[in-house]
């Protein structure tokens, strides 16, 4: 340590330190974590999986059944962020939360309630997609990628 | 006592003939007339108010947004009502005030400006991080000590809300935290430092250097901030030539569960046996049934612990001697974004019972 007047040098007192920090330091619980995105996102899949079988027997067609349950789940959880439960939900569930499309409207809803009080323009306006943005940005920028490759290589 | 030696030299040469008389070592300063700690006051949130020292705080709020518009202006008006019930308590009014101390983690200390815009008291902004309330002790004990001020009025705070928003995510999004994190404390804390009063008095402290060893994450701010805890620690005792049982407890602001242990075995290693005696104001402020993993964090952690509970305890003669140290994590949002590992520092004060 830099306290430590016997003179080690400043990396191997990092790499000792960096030692302690590893041995005290809790590791990620792994498998309930995993356990728990995989109940939670699945109830979600399964609720989906309902709202879509509904609109089926309504008489839609597949794609605008699933259009139709996407737009519903969407809906179901920007409401569930604007009455704080959303987050609870991903803060148990993890990636079970967050990967779903629920977990995308979160991802734009959560800002737009936070940065309201800055204004519509610079507030929701410029900071809507601060969260968000890098998966559409990179997102798009994947699809574009293996497109290109699509045309040459199919 | 290495104190009464001192001010025997002093005497015999003449303090014009010694640069810095009231220095004590390397890093630390004692002083001659301990400043008295005359009031001190508190407020918080409901999380901090449900915790296990919520009957120590002088006021819980219970809304997070404190009848405002924004979160901003919630932690601004805690910041501010603390201030004037320090006041109060102390029974002064801002005029008899002769420099505000005060500060927070928000962008240009937003919050301690507007305080001092409304409380209209000549100011000196800080920014500690979450060492700010010690910054401010030890500054405050300085100025009075050195002839520069009678009566100093020293603050800070910090919001969940506000700072949530400012270092990491906007509230309402779901994300799971690592049990390393720590939860930023909601409330302010501000105490007022006077010449001559009954209360308890700050003998000395001890200025923390910026230390870093090289530990990067910002979600595990405990393992950033022990070994510039420690270092301060260890300069303290060595400075002051004391042995760590010559304090009742030895308190750092918010290292957290991880981090308590961590300055604890670095300071083992230097000699000094703390374990009995050492507390972490971010371990007490919440019990383990609340669910914030490793603790309480902010810049209100140490300070509401300091003005509530330890304040009360010093008073109710539960602890005589105190050695508290502020502890502050040095990182900014960009600054991790760009790949710079997280700077600590440790301010440490010692607060007497006389």
């Amino acid at each position: 340590m830099p306290y430590n007047s016997n003179s080690i040098p400043v990396i191997k007192q990092k790499q000792q330190y960096e030692e302690m920090v590893k041995q005290i330091t809790p590791k990620p619980r792994v498998w309930r974590n995993t356990f728990w995105a995989f109940i939670v996102g699945g109830l979600i899949c399964l609720v989906g999986q309902f709202i879509v079988s509904f609109f089926r027997a309504q008489g839609l067609g597949v794609n605008e059944a699933g259009a139709a349950a996407s737009a519903t789940l969407v809906f179901l959880a920007a409401f569930l962020t604007g009455a704080g439960v959303y987050d609870e939900v991903s803060r148990f569930g993890g990636a079970g939360g967050i990967v779903p499309i629920t977990g995308f409207a979160n991802s734009m809803v959560a800002p737009a309630l936070e940065y309201r009080a800055e204004g519509l323009v610079f507030g929701v306006g410029a900071r809507l997609f601060t969260v968000a943005g890098p998966v559409l940005v990179w997102g798009i920028v994947t699809a574009w990628a293996v497109g290109i490759l699509y045309y040459f290589f199919r | 006592m290495l104190n009464s030696r001192y001010l025997t030299i002093i005497k015999l040469i003449g303090v014009e003939k010694l640069a810095a008389p009231k220095k004590n070592g390397a890093q630390t300063v004692y002083f001659q007339n301990p400043p008295v700690i005359i009031a001190a006051a508190s407020i918080v949130g409901s999380r901090e108010g449900e915790g296990p020292l919520g009957n120590t705080f002088d006021q819980v709020v219970y809304d997070t947004y404190y009848g405002e518009k924004t979160w901003e202006k919630a932690e601004q008006r805690m910041l501010l009502e603390t201030m004037q019930k320090a006041l109060e308590k102390a029974n002064l009014q801002g005029k008899d005030i002769d420099v505000m101390l005060a500060g927070d983690l928000l962008n240009q200390i937003i919050s301690a400006n507007l305080t001092a815009r409304a409380l209209a008291i000549p100011y000196l902004g800080l920014y500690g991080a979450c060492s700010t309330m010690y910054e401010g002790l030890a500054l405050g004990a300085m100025l009075i000590d050195g002839g520069f001020a009678e009566k100093v009025l020293i603050g800070s705070s910090s919001h969940y809300c506000t700072a949530e928003r400012q270092y990491r995510f906007p509230t309402e999004l779901g994300n799971q935290r690592p049990m390393t994190a720590q939860w930023t404390v909601t409330g302010a804390g501000a105490v007022v430092l006077a010449r001559e009063g009954s209360g308890p008095v700050i003998t000395h402290a001890t200025i923390g250097k910026v230390i870093d060893m090289g530990q990067g994450d910002p979600q595990n701010m405990g393992a950033a901030m022990a070994p510039a805890a420690a270092d301060t620690i260890i300069r303290h005792l060595q400075d002051t030539a004391r042995s760590p049982d010559y304090y009742d407890l030895i308190i750092t602001g918010d290292l957290g569960v991880y981090g308590k242990k961590l300055a604890e075995q670095l300071v083992a290693q230097n000699g000094y046996d703390i374990s009995e005696r050492y507390s972490d104001c971010g371990i007490l402020i919440y019990s383990a049934a609340q669910d914030v993993h490793a603790g309480g964090s902010g810049c209100g952690c140490s300070a509401v612990v300091t003005c509530g509970y330890l304040f009360e305890s010093l008073k109710s003669g539960k602890y005589k001697r105190l050695l508290g140290i502020g502890t502050g994590a040095l990182l900014s949002p960009c600054s991790t974004q760009q790949g710079e590992t997280v700077p600590g520092i440790g301010h440490a004060v010692v607060i007497e019972m006389r």
